[in-house]
């Protein structure tokens, strides 16, 4: 490569958070009109080094230069000047607004009066140019989340930015958006922008970026790496500083009768709008169903409804024949139904209560763990230490606060709750996200046990190469619609990410069919 | 409000120019806006419980320096206007154009101007953003504390003014908290019902407005109709007379519940502090 200046360098970056030591004298260089990931597992300080640079946050040490001249940034405002756009992991629109709104929010021009008309006609001609087509007019809370990333890249690049920095932008992407997404980064490249690019999935790494530095709590366990130099298990090692297995081992599954029965389930969401228009599922005892889908098309509402937390507004929740819909969540319970929550926090635990009480949560009704009126103190106390052990949960003690845990012990102790109450089905929704390797691991590993035992699992992920590991059944879910029902040796993800996208599985079939 | 009413007369009283007793009633409404601004956005206190506190305040300086202001007689008040030309408008020109004090033709051109300003204008357009969406708009450089407390300090300035509205021109005088006698929380129904909307908020405060007045001349007759009046005795008057902040209550309790349910205008961000890197908004 000639000897340019690079688009951005950042040296001995350190940020300091009250008890943390986010990033721990980090260095890293953008070269011109390179894409260049950043890789590492959730809290490695990924996002907390480009905020450096976006201006969110002010480091305590270190410096940066921007295509060779050193920058201080006190603001975003400041980094957007300096030709440095972010799009952030949680998009930063505003909803009831308009994209054109959007696009043009926070910029100087226009002085007072908008010109509706003339904006939109602006931001039509640069969609033109980079082929990210939204609809101008469209108010935010009405696109998709791949349009609404479109709409983030637009706002940077209406500003004129040069160095886009994306965090984890394929995280809520179908696999059909991935391809479109990565065609239109390599058009930015080509037209000269320099692309940071945050991620834990090493595959689409290895895919799109040139080069790759790889943080791990919070220092650079390689800076600048040549992806063409390096293999995925080396990526994975460096992310997670040990060897890392890939894929549990999955021995053929042994169904038995169908446990839990679900029948043209129709429910709203918390917005009054109806999130599932008729969900019919049966999952057999000792399977696991995966359910694949992206966020926010009814895997929620479906796990809510059936674990009791929300009205369905007609269809059955049948568990080993007896209708359950619209009871309440003890009578879930007491059907010995686990449910593995997404907000682990929530829902899933009571933050402030000791990891001791966290696990009895469930339990506690009955004996022994609980006469009419007392607990009892020293089975609890006997029960938890068990169960920590059992579950390999790092604490200190019973005692700690679960607001101290962190993520995968916490999902530890969840898991472990449930699994203590011997249930017959599982419902799961994201059990893994936002894990490390090693917690992922672990939990995967719980529910494979399980699906041995004989429980009958429903896992809800987003992440399709969990579901294709773990699942003997794959249902897509799609705006509150099951768009059909594969096994993961028959399918492959292009047709898994068709249905994500809203089609049939009989049509694509048909499609297929048609063409042999 | 009551803070705007006082002042308003107060200074109406003592220099004799209604004028500047609006300009001071403002004012006051401002500075005690920038109390409850800096409790709720530097120190990130719960809304609710500053708005109460900051009232109390209000009503409490009010009544301290209102002190014997009700004997201080009548004074200058803001003049009535007759539009020249519109008020020769049939059926519309005697109601809307004839002999209204200065303050309704302002509230007329206020809504427009609001309703412009919000939709349509780059300031409106923050100002939505940063009650919808902050950290959105922090990203883009835009300063969220300096708008929120631009924002807060003109609806202290509003505030201010609708006091001195009552004070100086619809029911001239001083009569400690009964000058404004809790409407500024009607305002609040007002606001919820229009769902953030300011032609239906127009149209909301109109109704009840036409409310008030129907109750007054509903006492007024002896005779209703054929029958006797029944409203002319003291009981129902006072029954009639608490109907308006009924129906606010009312008002906020559906409001709330389906703006809580389906977000119908109200501003995403509505209630809550913004601290930057905070997650969930």
């Amino acid at each position: 490569m000639p000897q340019i200046v690079n688009a951005v360098e950042m040296r001995g970056i350190v940020k300091r958070f009250p008890g943390v030591l986010a990033n721990d004298h980090v260095d890293f260089d953008l070269c011109q009109g390179e894409v260049h990931a950043l890789l590492g597992e959730n809290g490695a300080g990924k996002s907390t080094l480009m905020n450096v640079l976006a201006g969110l946050y002010k480091p305590e040490e270190g410096a940066i230069s921007v295509e060779g001249k050193r920058v201080s940034f006190n603001s975003p405002r400041d980094a957007i000047a300096a030709g440095l756009g972010m799009v952030h992991q949680h998009f930063m629109l505003v909803p009831s607004q308009t994209v054109t709104e959007n696009i043009i929010l926070g910029l100087e021009a226009p002085r007072f009066v908008l010109n509706m008309a003339e904006l939109d006609k602006k931001i039509l001609a640069l969609q033109e140019q980079y082929g990210l087509r939204v609809d101008p007019k469209a108010k935010i809370w009405q696109l998709s989340v791949g349009e609404q990333q479109r709409v983030e890249i637009l706002k940077m690049l209406y500003r004129g930015a040069r160095v886009l920095i994306l965090d984890e932008p394929t995280a809520v992407l179908t696999p059909q958006e991935i391809k479109e997404f990565i065609a239109t980064l390599k058009g930015m490249v080509a037209s000269g922008h320099s692309i940071v690019f945050i991620s834990h999935k090493l595959d689409e790494v290895l895919a799109i970026a040139n080069r790759v530095t790889v943080l791990r709590h919070g220092r650079a366990t390689a800076s600048g790496v040549s992806t063409a130099g390096t293999t995925k298990r080396k990526l994975a090692e460096l992310m997670v500083g040990r060897d890392v297995i890939f894929f549990l081992e999955k021995p053929p599954a042994t169904p038995g009768p169908v446990v839990l029965d679900l029948q043209d389930l129709k429910a709203e969401n918390d917005r009054g709008l109806q999130a599932l228009k008729g969900v019919s599922l049966q999952v057999r005892a000792g399977e696991i169903l995966g359910i694949a889908g992206v966020a926010g098309n009814g895997q929620s509402e479906l796990a809510q409804v059936i674990t009791g937390m929300r009205k369905a507004l007609s269809g059955h929740v049948r568990v080993n024949g007896e209708d359950v819909v619209n009871r309440s969540p003890r009578v879930a319970i007491n059907r010995q139904v686990a449910h593995v929550p997404e907000d682990r926090n929530g829902v899933g635990s009571a933050p402030s209560l000791s990891l001791a009480e966290n696990l009895i949560m469930k339990s506690y009704r009955k004996a022994p763990v609980g006469s009419r009126l007392a607990l009892n103190r020293s089975v609890i106390r006997k029960q938890a230490e068990e169960l920590k052990t059992a579950f390999d949960i790092a604490a200190p003690n019973i005692d700690v606060q679960a607001r101290l845990l962190s993520g995968g012990n916490l999902q530890k102790a969840i898991l472990a709750r449930e699994m203590s109450a011997e249930p017959k089905i599982i419902v799961a929704v994201q059990p893994t996200r936002g894990l490390d390797v090693g917690a992922i691991e672990a939990v995967q590993r719980v529910l494979l046990d399980e699906r041995a035992r004989g429980t009958a699992i429903l896992l809800f992920s987003e992440e399709l190469e969990e579901v294709m590991a773990l699942s003997d059944r794959i249902a897509v879910i799609y705006e509150g619609q099951i768009m059909g029902e594969v096994k993961p040796e028959e399918t492959t993800l292009e047709q898994i990410g068709l249905m994500m996208a809203g089609q049939r599985l009989e049509n694509i079939r048909g499609e297929t069919d048609g063409h042999e | 409000m009551l803070l705007g009413a006082m002042f308003g007369f107060k200074v109406a009283v003592g220099t004799g120019n209604p004028w500047l007793g609006l300009l001071v009633a403002m004012l006051a409404g401002g500075m005690l806006s920038l109390l409850h601004a800096v409790v709720t956005i530097n120190f990130q206190a719960d809304q609710v419980v500053s708005g109460l506190a900051t009232n109390f305040v209000g009503i409490g300086l009010s009544l301290v320096l209102g002190e014997g202001l009700s004997k201080a007689g009548t004074t200058a008040l803001l003049p009535n206007w007759t539009v020249p030309g519109l008020s020769a408008i049939p059926i519309l020109g005697p109601i809307l154009f004839t002999n209204q004090s200065i303050l309704v033709y302002f509230g007329y051109l206020l809504t427009p101007a609001v309703a412009f300003y919000i939709n349509r204008t780059r300031p409106g357009m923050h100002l939505r953003a940063v009650g919808e969406y902050p950290s959105a708009a922090d990203a883009l450089g835009i300063n969220v504390y300096r708008l929120r407390y631009l924002y807060v300090f003109i609806g202290g300035l509003l505030a201010g003014l609708a006091g001195a509205t009552i004070s100086l021109a619809i029911s001239p005088g001083w009569f400690s908290e009964l000058t404004t006698a809790g409407q500024g929380w009607i305002a609040i129904g007002i606001v919820i019902f229009a769902q953030w909307n300011p032609w239906r908020a127009l149209a909301g405060a109109y109704m009840f407005g036409a409310l008030r007045r129907l109750i007054l001349d509903l006492q007024g007759p002896t005779m209703l109709l054929w029958f006797e009046n029944p409203f002319r005795a003291q009981s129902p008057g006072f029954f009639l007379q608490m109907l308006p902040y009924a129906l606010t209550i009312i008002i906020l309790v559906i409001g709330s519940r389906s703006a809580m349910k389906k977000r119908v205008g109200a501003p995403a961000a509505l209630g809550l502090p913004y601290v930057r890197g905070e997650r969930g908004r």
